[in-house]
């Protein structure tokens, strides 16, 4: 009997242990809740040919990924998340980074305004009105974030809004690396 | 000024939380009488330290003071009031401090009614009480303050989600919350036993009712949660095996186990160790479960905002709290004697037979609702645990629980006889014989387990209807001599006849409604008709609605049953623009035979809306079910062997015993 007790002891020790060694990973930025895996990940991007979001501006389509690396980001006026990283997206843009949009399932006249307002670091912005763009993409949620490389293929996914650590820790190293 | 004496008695209370911790047990320690005594009298401070500091919160939402940084971030001038008051606990510091109050709530309930106890044993209890309060208190304190200010106050709030404005889920987390945190008593008192190296049947008297108070506000609080989950979410399922309602069956089932092996401690001074160990257990996993919440580290629809530093923080507490509560049962445990003797067929045996099974059902729930985080955490591979996998494990566990809990509440005491028993059950056996054998019949065969798992419903129903029969000698004696005996039958009898057939109730919700449910996901346009369990649905059209805080669509879908109109449907799609936010309301017929549930998809381009139609079939027989069983917990709690008068009784015996 005395012997048995071990038994809850050590499923609370070992319990601890995992949560500590999870909790560690997490805030050290080695782990992140956001960070799904996606079966596009080193295939190439989805084929899709997308209208602009004003008149006569550009599109956004597939062969537009070729040549360089970027980033292709999903997003919407309606979505607050993407309100929150969009800073983060100027700041990218701002350092010479090529920045996609697909603008999902979104009124164009608040497309703009969301860009005049808060500027724009998207190099093209197309226009998903019928969101099979995004399912292709595999898109689970707003926004998302991939890397591409520059012979189209996928590098990196981001699920949910980027942040000031995502961007040191993980896109800009990724970014660096698949430039050189 | 509101803020800051919230953030004042708060601060006082982590004091009086850390004098009621200290100087009662050194009290206990050194017999010092008024050192003891001052046990009760810091819990009662405390309670009221924190209800004024909750009270603040609560008025700084009620006149919403955006310069609260919590009160801006959730909440909003346009809500209704219900609504900003469940507000309060809708976000992680607030529901933080809500389980702090009645955490102190519990503590302040024993000093007030367990005038009776014996000094030093409540004394010892108060104490423990009183250092889980300090640790809670200096965690809202040091990482989730909910009265930070915010400077400068902006003019509006930013609301609080949507979904989470429902009345199902104002009382949610509170009940849930009584649950838990009522577990907490039944800690200290195993604690307080360990270190005074004595439990008795006195002991197991007084932890019942605190077990009992406990058990029912889990029961209904978790009904509460999948309540709302179902008419709310839109998804037309109740039950979705996610990580946080995983985290409140965990101590349901434990403590289910608990408040059985409490009886043979009661009864026969048998089964302590192991009682005591399950009390521990019951209030870890509470903690587990508030950890699991509130440090982010999973991911569900109930986590509160991630903070991996608050994650840490409550790790700490739980080595503290548990860590120290199970080296303590190492060390003493073998100090409790072990008691009464039985033979393996006997009620203490199948009341082991339960604990054990209820155990490794806990303990299944709680690997799967790990595993994909031990996973991660060691290989970095994502997977996710659903409703297969339980299935597969947790149903099977179950259902010998099912089957035994009729047998075992009729075997005697010590010795019994399992062949006299199930001949007493003959007839619940037949009858559910019979049920299966019709089921199978009508529904060509096809749906066994079905059959299988209805059978048994009918066999507990049945089985604890024979039970009362017996005891009060039905048919054997005229009805009104019949009905004097059941009067005078312990209400902890009448109890455990509730709860079970509750437990056969649930059963049949479950079964018939998951296995006969039909849905039909359909564009319509005004003018076409579906039908569905019985019902004739017509769609006409929509309307736009505008609400106190939001605006929306609702569709229109006239009811008909055997050519007669019988009630409108209104399924919303709302938007509320302050939290740039939708919801899904969707628009049910409750009936005690099943439910017609209609949601309000998306509008196509040619104008005709996607709907989905379902005829849930005897789904509220869950919910009557769960309310039931806690109904059945209550009538137990009031049982007369529970009351003051008796009680002092008790104690006094238990102090002759000690002395």
């Amino acid at each position: 009997m005395r012997n048995a007790v071990i038994i809850p002891i050590c499923t609370l020790l070992s319990l601890v242990g995992i949560f500590g060694l999870y909790l560690w990973q997490i805030g050290t930025g080695q782990k992140s809740l956001n960070h799904l895996p996606s079966t596009l990940i080193n295939k190439p991007a989805p084929r899709f040919n997308l209208p602009p979001i004003n008149r006569g501006g550009k599109g956004f389509s597939t062969k537009m990924l070729r040549g360089n690396v970027s980033l292709v980001n999903i997003w919407a006026s309606w979505c607050i998340p993407c309100r929150v990283e969009h800073p983060y997206l100027m700041k990218l843009a701002q350092d010479g980074f090529s920045i996609y949009g697909i603008n999902y399932k979104d009124d164009p006249k608040n497309a703009n305004t969301f860009l005049k307002v808060l500027g724009n670091p998207y190099r093209a912005v197309g226009a998903d009105h019928s969101g099979l763009t995004s399912i292709d993409w595999g898109v689970y949620g707003y926004p998302e974030t991939f890397i591409v490389d520059s012979n189209g293929y996928i590098r990196y996914r981001h699920v949910g809004p980027l942040s000031e650590t995502d961007l040191s820790n993980t896109i800009q190293p990724i970014l660096k690396r698949l430039e050189n | 000024m509101i803020a800051e004496t919230g953030q004042f008695t708060l601060v006082l209370a982590l004091i009086v939380a850390i004098v009621q911790g200290t100087l009662p047990l050194a009290g206990s320690v050194k017999n010092n009488i008024r050192l003891m005594a001052l046990g009760s009298t810091s819990a009662t401070s405390l309670f009221l330290c924190v209800l004024v500091s909750f009270g603040c919160l609560i008025q700084a939402f009620i006149v919403s003071d955006f310069s609260v940084f919590n009160v801006a971030q959730n909440s909003h001038t346009q809500k209704p009031l219900l609504y900003k008051i469940s507000g309060v606990w809708g976000n992680h510091e607030g529901s933080m401090l809500l389980w702090v109050t009645i955490l102190t709530l519990f503590g302040a309930s024993v000093a007030a009614f367990g005038k009776n106890l014996p000094e030093s044993l409540k004394a010892r209890v108060l104490s423990i009480q009183g250092l889980i309060s300090a640790s809670f208190i200096s965690f809202i304190l040091f990482t989730s303050n909910p009265f930070l200010r915010l400077d400068p106050a902006p003019v509006e709030g930013q609301g609080l989600n949507p979904i989470l404005q429902d009345p199902g889920l104002a009382f949610h987390p509170p009940f849930l919350y009584i649950g838990y945190v009522g577990f907490s008593i039944v800690f200290s008192f195993a604690v307080a036993a360990l270190i005074e190296g004595r439990i008795d049947p006195a002991w197991a008297r007084w932890v019942r009712p605190w077990t009992l108070a406990a058990w029912c506000s889990l029961t209904i609080g978790i009904a509460l949660g999948s309540w709302w989950a179902y008419y709310e979410l839109g998804w037309g399922g109740w039950w979705f095996w996610d990580p946080v309602e995983n985290a409140s069956l965990i101590p349901w089932l434990i403590g289910t186990a608990l408040l059985h092996s409490a009886i043979v401690v009661e009864k026969r001074d048998a089964l302590k160790s192991w009682t005591i160990l399950l009390a521990i257990l019951t209030f870890s996993m509470s903690l587990l479960g508030t950890f699991l919440v509130r440090s982010g580290i999973l991911t569900s629809v109930h986590t509160f905002a991630t903070d991996p530093e608050r994650g840490v923080f409550i790790l700490l507490l739980l080595i503290l709290i548990s860590g120290s509560a199970l080296i303590l049962y190492a060390l003493r445990a073998s100090l409790i004697l072990p008691g009464g003797v039985f033979s393996p067929i006997s009620r203490e045996a199948a009341l082991i037979f339960n604990n054990l099974l209820l155990t490794t059902g806990a303990a299944v729930v709680l690997l799967g609702t790990l595993y994909p985080l031990l996973l991660d955490a060691l290989y970095g591979a994502k997977v996710s645990v659903g409703p297969p996998f339980y299935n597969a494990t947790f149903l099977p566990i179950m259902a010998p629980v099912l089957v035994a809990c009729v047998i075992g509440s009729m075997l005697r005491w010590k010795r019994a006889d399992l062949a006299g028993v199930l001949g007493r059950l003959k007839v619940a056996t037949l009858t559910a014989l019979l049920v299966v054998l019709t089921i199978i019949w009508a529904t060509g065969s096809g749906d066994v387990l079905v059959a299988l798992a209805l059978g048994v419903s009918a066999w507990i129903i049945i089985g604890t209807m024979v039970q009362v029969s017996e005891r009060i000698n039905l048919f054997k004696f005229p009805l009104s001599k019949s009905l004097s005996r059941a009067r005078n039958l312990p209400r902890a009898f009448w109890g455990m006849v509730i709860s079970h057939s509750a437990l056969g109730i649930l059963v049949i919700g479950i079964t018939i409604s998951s296995a006969w449910r039909v849905e039909f996901i359909k564009l319509m346009k005004a003018g076409d008709t579906v039908s569905a369990g019985g019902y004739t649905l017509t769609f006409a059209g929509t309307l736009p609605i505008v609400g106190p805080n939001y605006t929306g669509i609702q569709g229109q879908f006239r009811v008909e049953r055997n050519g007669k109109e019988i009630t409108v449907l209104l399924p919303e799609k709302r938007s509320y623009p302050a939290e740039r936010n939708r919801t899904t309301e969707a628009g049910i017929l409750s009936t005690i035979s099943g439910d017609l549930y209609t949601v309000l998809g998306e509008m196509s381009e040619n104008g005709e809306w996607s709907t989905r139609i379902y005829f849930n079939p005897m789904i509220n027989w869950i919910w009557i079910g769960a309310i039931l069983m806690a109904f059945g917990g209550l009538i137990s709690l009031t049982d007369r062997r529970l009351h003051i008068r008796l009680l002092e009784k008790f104690s006094k015996e238990a102090n002759g015993n000690a002395a």
